[in-house]
């Protein structure tokens, strides 16, 4: 799968070396740390209140309900293009510009993918365990915190591994948000590596590449049965 | 009475994150967008009301608008299709063999993981170069290099490619749906000495319908989208001759390299309504194609088939007549739409 077999050249590891330097006088170690720390931050907080937006919709009744499940199943569709100029407008104004505050806070409030995802799975726990925590006293927050959040720890993993592969791989939010090249990510290291194209920087290039993709090859492997089980129950990709 | 607000407000407080959420960073942007749609807006002056004019230059004004609506159209209804009939094929190679299927399902998923990264887009980059591999191959059977970044429509083939061979996820979701065909009628059918052909069109097809249905709608949004690929291999400029210039990348130009705010609202805008006509009449026609067995399903597809479909359908249809009520057209679907709510 790396790029290194499909080339005729001869093994160089002198490239990992010479990638590694990275471009503009900052080291791809940086861009490593940055992308970590943007991926963590958002999966912490799109797992967390995915799960908390999931337990409101599966276990409560309240008015509106459906609407709101109809509007969110509705943002789950939404061309993401439609509220990007504005969006960008908006985090200007907020001064968020240059920080990773636009690539993460959002992440906070839910993502209906997840939601969804979570949605299913907790409707698969009887609810006879509810009416029997209910009985002993238990409100309706801890009943989220001590039965249903343990529970549902396989349907949060999936989402973690997912929102940790759309972070760690996107180049949109990095790009529009992030100026200075001491907050550059991976993806956008190697889109510096390609503008300064030359035939000398191809080697170095595709071993950062490869590089770049350790982790997302690594969690793959480990979480392979989760990912697909994930997927096939909840069948909703794009 | 007490209690059933205490109830009502348990569960809004639960939601309250994807409310705000929702209101913040979705629809107050896309009310935003809208009354931007409709203004010169360069984000250092403020916002010009111009009418219809952005709408109208679209389309009259702008070859170039005209030029990667047709790339992105081209790419949907050549790609998606594909990308479809190769995961529909792999699903069912993958659904015949009973061992070593987790390792195969591995295999074929890969791509799909890593496939929306900058890294496999350089590599495909490199793949398509004038002395890559598929050059290489091609010389190997006599024929001449081709050169895939001078020109367009070899570009957009090569994108295409990309996007058919990240088929991973559709795949999955077909494997799901070939699961759940009992073996019982394959098996009558053979009795009944049907040919593979006969029972594919048959019963593999009809019972997979909704599942390509689904399938479709998905990927038609996701390709409409597609930005990273083209950016990449373009290295942003939609090149050669704007073979690659998809809709997002020269929305992305409009809006981030030439500050035409307003004029990037619209094509936002104009996207919307192309993606819910689209969605909306794959959803209407559906009903002539789509077929529901009755009776017991498993619960997966059970669960996606009735929470999933007819929601994602129906707000597809909401999305739809949101648009077309704008533009004063008929809000036929928004009523059955409503219906599933």
């Amino acid at each position: 799968m790396t790029a290194q077999t499909l080339l005729p050249h001869p093994w160089e590891w002198g490239n990992y070396a010479k990638g590694w330097e990275g471009v503009a006088g900052y080291s791809f170690g940086v861009f490593i740390k940055n992308s970590f720390v943007i991926v963590i931050v958002a999966t912490f907080g799109a797992v967390f209140s995915s799960s908390l937006v999931a337990f409101g919709f599966a276990r409560n009744k309240f008015i509106g309900h459906g609407l709101w499940f109809g509007i969110m199943m509705m943002t789950l569709m939404l061309p993401a293009d439609v509220v990007l100029v504005p969006q960008y407008i908006i985090y200007t104004k907020l001064n968020w510009l240059d920080s990773i505050r636009p690539i993460v806070i959002p992440q906070f409030f839910g993502v209906p993918f997840f939601i969804f995802l979570m949605l299913q799975f907790i409707r698969t726990i009887p609810a006879e365990l509810d009416e029997a925590a209910t009985i002993d006293g238990c409100g309706k927050f801890r009943l989220y915190y001590k039965i249903i959040l343990p529970l549902i720890r396989p349907s949060m993993a999936t989402a973690a591994i997912f929102s940790f592969y759309w972070r760690w791989e996107d180049l949109l939010g990095p790009v529009l948000y992030l100026n200075s090249p001491s907050k550059y990510t991976v993806s956008m290291g190697l889109k510096m590596f390609l503008d300064s194209e030359s035939v000398s920087n191809w080697g170095p290039m595709f071993a950062m590449s490869v590089l770049s993709l350790t982790p997302v090859m690594l969690i793959f492997f480990i979480f392979q049965k989760q990912i697909v089980d994930g997927i096939s129950t909840s069948g909703l990709k794009g | 009475m007490g209690q059933r607000l205490r109830k009502n407000l348990t569960g809004y407080a639960f939601i309250s994150p994807f409310i705000i959420g929702f209101l913040c960073f979705t629809l107050v942007p896309m009310a935003i967008s809208l009354y931007l749609s409709f203004t010169k807006y360069n984000l250092f002056a403020p916002p010009r009301w111009i009418g219809f004019d952005n709408y109208i230059k679209m389309f009259t004004g702008d070859p170039k608008y005209v030029h990667s609506l047709k790339v992105t159209l081209l790419y949907v209804f050549i790609g998606v299709p594909l990308r479809l009939g190769f995961a529909l094929f792999v699903a069912m190679i993958l659904n015949t063999r009973s061992r070593m299927v987790g390792a195969y399902r591995t295999m074929y998923y890969l791509p799909s993981i890593i496939g929306g990264s900058v890294a496999v887009s350089i590599m495909w980059r490199n793949i398509f170069s004038d002395t890559g591999i598929i050059n290489g191959m091609l010389g190997f059977f006599g024929l001449g290099p081709v050169s895939w970044f001078g020109n367009p429509n070899a570009a957009l083939f090569m994108l295409i490619t990309l996007s058919v061979w990240q088929f991973g996820s559709s795949m999955l979701i077909f494997l799901a749906g070939l699961k759940n065909i009992s073996g019982e009628m394959y098996e009558a059918a053979s009795v009944d000495g049907a040919s593979f052909l006969r029972k594919f069109f048959k019963i593999t097809l009809p019972l997979l319908s909704s599942v390509i249905l689904f399938n479709m709608v998905m990927q038609t949004i996701s390709a409409f989208m597609t930005f990273v690929p083209a950016y990449i291999i373009s290295k942003g400029e939609g090149g050669p001759m704007d073979g690659t210039m998809l809709y997002s990348l020269y929305l992305f130009r409009q809006a981030f390299m030439f500050n035409n705010m307003g004029y990037a609202s619209a094509m936002a805008w104009v996207m919307l309504l192309l993606v819910g006509i689209m969605t909306g009449i794959l959803f209407k026609t559906s009903k002539s194609w789509v077929f529901y067995e009755s009776g017991e399903e498993s619960e997966p597809w059970r669960t996606i088939k009735s929470n999933g479909l007819s929601i994602i359908f129906s707000s597809a249809g909401l999305l739809l007549s949101c648009c077309t009520r704008y533009f004063g057209w008929s809000s036929a679907p928004s009523r059955r739409a409503a219906s599933y709510l």
